[in-house]
């Protein structure tokens, strides 16, 4: 029942679960099991097989209880899914890939993480990243790379590597990931998978360890755009722990309803007016069969009844330069919390050593060398004779962004398409000593994360080499409903979600 | 050369809320170490701050109440510093945009009535605690206090000595208790000061370099510090040095300031505008409601105590010094219906009582309604001052009322006319030498024996018979068959 991968997905699971022709913990075995298998992959920093059988054995009694009835109640139940290793879950181990957390034990559930626990979502593990989200690879994780499932020898993006992998080589149904400047997106491109970075403010960050904490927000990463809405209709909602979190209703999906299928959302995309960056596509960087195909994937949507617009975000070019200010600078105040004094590694210290030993050993050897220089750059950006060359004019920047696209939406379009990354994936060790190459790969997505916007990555074809690309869909702020519809129309009419990834196909 | 020395202070007042500034850990005092703790007040990965709407809402009341300006745009900062009694690695607290503005506070020194300028009150949190342990070499982390409510208001430099800087931190620890925003316990910290203080010379508009003195918790330490840091200065100018800027510690061991850090030293904080938080935008609605329901302050107390009963100013400090003294008065004159009779029988009596006793008014075993019935009986000539005096003793010892124990002890007043007379008769007959003697006498001789009388017949029912009906039937009686 489990043997065809490429109908394996949050909903036909459900489906199973409803019918009983598979029960929970068989699901959850049959997960476990392949991430064993595919440890290699380098997916999961932290397995919790223990507990996600526990909870699949008490779904299975639900299920055998109450049967359809216990869906209502529980629209997860029985699904086994991943976390990235960024956002805390309770009595199981949240490193954030660094030897600083190596062994911290959160006393604590994140909000999102609640939510689908409380929704019947089994939790298998925690999944590989690079070190407190900093990255574009996953290669700045303390304890091993990951490896993209297309293909081994290339990334698979990130920061949320791990959860992109454990989602693309079928090693959990769906994952949570965090995106502070396309670690949800970038990674889901690379490896073929649907990425969602929802508005700020709709999903709780409470529980999410902080990088940069008005850019970063928890969203979820699936096999496509129905199982991507699912699990952000959970996650989402007003918290009381988390004051930017904004008081908008969870986005309903028509589609999500099976039976619902007819009312298909394809007349939401008649006259759809498509805006494309002229900024973005004529970049410098881009790499041409990228563009090539992203082009072929805008032709689809014209085919498919859209129109397309070229619009203009003139502030495009501060975009990046702004975000390697302000996210350095939260980070280097969000990172102060690490000193080995109340929890984390604290370095091995003489009786001769001074208290600021004692912190510069820990943090010196705790943290890598991203993020050491993340906190450098974020210390000296907020140094008083600095702040207002840098962080002030940062901030100045970072409102011009967020206009051009307030002024793209309000006079042109309705939604944005561009592609995700200027690139698919990249060799491993291609561009780790070349900081800048790395930061250059998240130039499509920076701008989002600053203007605070909903952004989708789909996948949208293949490369000559076979490597998968995606297609990055941004919508207006709350306006989520629209875009995942519109990824879902063209999901739909396109047949990329299907494809299964080399590594994983020879496996059982 | 004369110097006059120029004073501000920054008082810190912990907030008596009941969950911390950011979170919901509780706040209380006296539980053991680490207790008052969650993810935030550890600084766990992922937690996140929540304002404190009590701790706002106390801050706007002090700010009404010091006729501040009341920010409507409101955010808090991240302070950075590496300490290990500072979980999250900074503090949170208004820098550019403090909650209240331009205030004012009448304090009233030796030499009259003066307004201290308040240049602004604003919102942060404490940190927690350090307990070195020198037999082990080790420190320990007490982080109960760490994320409680403060407010800081910082003075105008508008103080001229120690004693106006003790008179002006009371005035405001009165205040505060006023609006019961902060119990002020100073031996618990809950109110403590920093001081700035430079010299200048007489007649001179331009302030001196200034120094700082950190961290001091009681008002005799501010004065003792305050007076040496003068003389320090006074010294070193008169000797032909510079002051230069810096803070300092005051040792209440040696009775002397030393040097903690000079401006050079000091620490780049960078400051930012906490990204965890949204601005707080305080709407006129919440003020004006605040402002409607603001309680009675010390100087409209005042006021009411010597312009509607008439109080000596001495007696009307004393029972508007606190709240409580307040409450307790308007109680008692509330039933006795006579304020000078009640202010007497507080200030001398009642706080006499309690002195001996070592109590606080709260642990009174006399409740102001028990005072005030006693005192109504005394105000409508149903017993006499110095049977209540009685009473009030057994009252203070066991708690009872005052009706009850006239009733136990037969203390109530003999009021009627033919009892005093027959006991008036009695006495006469038995005294008939000095009635004899009354009636051959001049006036002034007449009052005399007839003070003697009162005296045989208040001796005679201990006290009870109504003085004024005795006064009348004995003048009666007398004059008889004159």
């Amino acid at each position: 029942m489990l043997d065809d991968l490429s109908i394996l997905n949050i909903q036909s699971s459900l489906r199973k679960l409803k019918e009983k022709k598979i029960g929970a913990l068989e699901l959850t075995d049959f997960f476990l099991n392949r991430a064993k298998k595919l440890e290699a992959l380098g997916a999961y920093i932290t397995l919790d097989p223990e507990q996600a059988r526990k909870e699949a054995a008490l779904a299975d009694h639900l299920i055998a209880t109450e049967g359809k009835d216990a869906f209502i109640k529980k629209p997860l139940l029985g699904v086994p899914l991943a976390i990235k290793d960024m956002i805390c879950t309770k009595d199981l181990k949240t490193t954030a890939a660094s030897l600083i957390l190596e062994n911290f034990i959160p006393p604590y559930d994140a909000t999102a993480v609640a939510k689908l626990k409380a929704a019947g979502g089994i939790i298998l593990g925690k999944t590989n990243m690079d070190e407190f989200a900093m990255g574009s690879s996953n290669e700045n994780s303390a304890f091993f790379a990951a490896c993209n499932p297309w293909d081994t020898s290339r990334v698979p993006g990130g920061s949320s590597g791990g959860s992109a992998v454990a989602v693309a080589a079928r090693l959990a149904l769906g994952a949570l990931g965090t995106d502070t400047g396309g670690s949800i997106r970038q990674p889901a491109a690379f490896s073929g998978i649907v990425g969602l970075k929802p508005t700020y403010g709709r999903v709780s960050r409470y529980g999410a360890i902080a990088f940069a904490s008005s850019l970063d927000q928890i969203g979820p990463m699936a096999l496509n755009v129905d199982d991507a809405s699912l699990l952000l209709s959970i996650i989402s909602g007003e918290d009381q722990h988390d004051s930017t979190s904004a008081a908008v209703a969870p986005p309903k999906f028509n589609f999500l309803n099976s039976e619902n299928k007819e009312q298909s959302p394809s007349s939401s995309i008649k006259g759809l007016r498509i805006g494309v960056p002229k900024e973005y596509m004529s970049a410098a960087g881009i790499n041409p069969e990228v563009e090539k195909i992203i082009r072929a994937a805008l032709e689809k949507f014209v085919e498919l009844g859209a129109r397309l617009v070229e619009i203009s975000l003139p502030n495009t070019n501060l975009a990046l330069a702004a975000y390697y200010i302000i996210a350095p600078a939260e980070a280097s105040s969000n990172l102060a919390r690490y000193d080995g004094v109340r929890y984390g590694r604290r370095a091995k210290i003489s009786p001769k050593d001074s208290l600021f030993e004692m912190y510069a050993k820990s943090r010196g050897e705790g943290f890598g060398r991203e993020v050491r220089r993340r906190i450098v750059i974020g210390t000296y950006v907020l140094s008083s004779g600095y702040y207002d060359a840098y962080y002030l004019q940062a901030l100045k920047a970072r409102r011009l962004v967020f206009e051009d696209f307030v002024k793209a939406f309000q006079d042109c379009c309705d939604i944005i398409a561009c592609p995700t990354s200027p690139t698919t994936a990249f060799k491993l060790n291609e561009k780790t000593s070349d900081p800048v190459a790395m930061y250059l790969n998240d130039i499509y997505t920076i701008p989002v994360n600053l203007a605070g916007l909903p952004a989708i990555s789909i996948p949208c074809g293949f490369d000559s080499q076979k490597l998968p690309c995606g297609l990055q869909l941004i919508g207006n702020a709350w306006d989520e409903e629209r875009l995942l519809k519109v990824a879902k129309i063209y999901e739909s009419n396109t047949g990329w979600k299907d494809r299964l990834p080399p590594t994983v196909e020879v496996l059982p | 050369m004369e110097f006059e020395p120029v004073i501000g202070l920054e008082v810190h007042v912990q907030l008596a809320t009941q969950s911390k500034m950011f979170s919901a850990a509780e706040v209380s005092f006296g539980k053991e170490a680490n207790f008052n703790i969650d993810p935030l007040t550890l600084g766990l990965p992922g937690s996140l701050p929540v304002i404190n709407k009590k701790a706002v809402q106390f801050a706007i009341i002090l700010g009404l109440a010091l006729s501040c300006e009341i920010k409507k745009f409101n955010r808090f900062a991240r302070k950075h510093y590496f300490y290990p009694d500072l979980p999250k690695g900074y503090q949170l607290s208004q820098y550019e945009e403090p909650i209240c503005e331009r205030g004012q506070l009448q304090v009233t020194f030796e030499n009259g009535l003066r307004t201290i300028g308040i240049t602004r009150i604003h919102i942060e949190e404490d940190a927690g605690k350090n307990i070195h342990d020198p037999r082990t070499q080790t420190t320990l982390i007490d982080l109960n206090r760490a994320g409680v409510p403060l407010l800081e208001i910082v003075s105008e430099p508008d103080l001229r000595s120690p004693t106006e800087a003790a008179a002006y931190l009371r005035a405001l620890r009165q205040l505060c208790r006023y609006l019961a925003i902060s119990n002020c316990d100073m031996e618990q910290g809950e109110f403590r000061c920093d001081a700035n203080i430079s010299l200048r010379p007489v007649g001179e508009i331009k302030f001196g370099t200034r120094t700082e003195i950190k961290n001091l918790n009681s008002f005799r330490f501010v004065e003792r510090a305050i007076e040496y840091e003068i003389a320090r200065q006074a010294s070193i100018i008169k000797s032909g040095g510079k002051i230069i800027q810096e803070t300092v510690l005051f040792d209440p061991e040696t009775g002397t300031t030393k040097s903690m850090r000079s401006k050079e030293e000091a620490a780049d904080y960078r400051y930012f505008p906490c990204p965890d938080l949204p601005p707080l935008i305080i709407e006129d609605v919440w003020i004006n409601q605040l402002r409607e329901k603001m309680p009675i302050l010390p100087w409209q107390a005042k006021k009411r105590l010597l312009e509607t009963f008439s109080l000596s100013p001495y007696d009307a400090d004393l029972l508007t010094s606190e709240r409580e003294y307040l409450d307790y008065f308007e109680g008692v004159v509330a039933i006795c219906e006579n304020g000078k009779l009640a202010a007497n029988w507080i200030c001398s009596e009642l706080f006499g009582f309690l002195n001996k006793h070592g109590l606080p008014l709260d642990k009174s075993p006399i409740t102001a309604d028990k005072l005030g019935e006693l005192l109504k009986l005394v105000n409508s000539g149903e017993i006499s001052g110095k049977i209540a005096k009685q009473v009030f003793e057994e009252m203070f010892a066991s708690g009872e009322n005052p009706s009850a124990i006239i009733e136990r002890l037969n203390l109530k007043q003999i009021n009627d006319p033919a009892e005093i007379t027959k006991i008036i008769k009695k006495i006469l007959e038995a005294k008939n030498e000095q009635v004899v003697e009354y009636k051959n006498s001049d006036p002034r001789i007449q009052q005399k024996i007839k003070t003697f009388f009162i005296g045989q017949i208040m001796k005679e029912t201990a006290g009870k018979a109504n003085p004024v009906a005795v006064n009348q039937i004995l003048e009666t009686l007398l004059n008889q068959d004159k």
